[in-house]
């Protein structure tokens, strides 16, 4: 089964990268971009079948590692 | 005082942090590598000391702070032990959630490598005690991700306990504007765990405890906790 997991910055943690991004694209002339938040997609392969069991093993994967819950919310997406 | 520096892939400081304790307790630190499960026994101080652990990968720290050795730090720490964080020792620190808060990206986006001032905020520590009441000093900093961030209630509960070690400030010892050099919220550049027995800075003491290289300001935090 694969799975995707979106790691993002909690609302009002100030994202330099996101702003600099932003600014960037504002210099190309890319029209209609109102702000840019960065995040980090990992996309991941389980050897499991059970999408409860899958949604369970990857919000702990969260928990432990790939997010960092004092400034960072993830959201689980099973394929 | 017997010294533990934990070595990391990826730790670049843990020798002039060795030279430094060398120098303040006259006894050369054990050197333990992340993959042991226990520290020397006797051990005083653990160090964890700076560099890019891991390569800064998914978060800066977030790697070590699962590495195996943690287990035994924690442990260390929960008995009270010293247990000191420098620069990415801070990084991992947070990481293990053995000190509150995180350490995000410069607010200017820019590694700053230079010389600065900070300001003692307690004297009574076992890693403070050789400096005066809010003595400013001069240490080096050097990193990309020091801006300290935490929540308001964390905030506060930091302030309210004491437990704000350093913070930047200018020569004269006054905080805010230009004399932070990376956001960091109410200019924190170190703090203390509720016992004080685990301390997280940014700045590196360790690089100037010698008149050769620009100052001796990190001296008196080795000799500090070769007194504690």
């Amino acid at each position: 089964m694969k799975a995707r997991v979106l790691v993002t910055l909690k609302t009002g943690i100030l994202d330099p990268q996101g702003k600099a991004i932003e600014d960037a694209l504002r210099a190309l002339a890319v029209e209609g971009v109102e702000s840019v938040r960065q995040g980090k997609v990992f996309d991941i392969k389980l050897a499991l079948t059970d999408s409860a069991k899958a949604e369970g093993v990857l919000r702990e994967a969260c928990e432990k590692l790939l997010a960092n819950q004092v400034v960072e919310n993830y959201q689980v997406e099973l394929g | 005082m017997n010294a533990a520096v934990i070595v990391f892939p990826g730790s670049n400081r843990e020798k002039d942090v060795a030279r430094a304790l060398t120098a303040a307790t006259g006894r050369a630190p054990a050197f333990v590598w992340h993959a042991e499960t226990a520290l020397p026994p006797g051990t005083d101080l653990v160090v964890l000391p700076g560099g890019f652990s891991y390569g800064d990968y998914l978060r800066c720290g977030a790697i070590a702070a699962r590495a195996p050795v943690i287990a035994a730090v924690r442990a260390h720490a929960a008995r009270g032990g010293l247990v000191l964080g420098i620069c990415n020792g801070f990084q991992i620190l947070v990481e293990t959630g053995l000190l509150p808060g995180v350490l995000m990206r410069n607010a200017n986006l820019r590694f700053v490598c230079r010389m600065q001032h900070l300001r003692v905020e307690r004297n009574d520590t076992a890693y403070t005690s050789h400096y005066e009441p809010s003595q400013v000093i001069e240490v080096a900093i050097a990193h990309g991700e020091g801006n300290y961030v935490a929540g308001a209630e964390t905030l506060a509960r930091l302030e309210g306990d004491g437990r704000v070690a350093f913070r930047y400030c200018d020569r004269d010892g006054v905080v805010g504007g230009a004399a932070n050099p990376n956001g960091s919220m109410h200019d924190i550049a170190g703090i203390y765990s509720e016992k004080l027995n685990v301390l997280g800075l940014m700045p590196h003491p360790e690089n100037l405890i010698d008149p050769l290289v620009g100052g001796t300001d990190g001296l008196l935090f080795f000799e500090s906790l070769a007194a504690a």
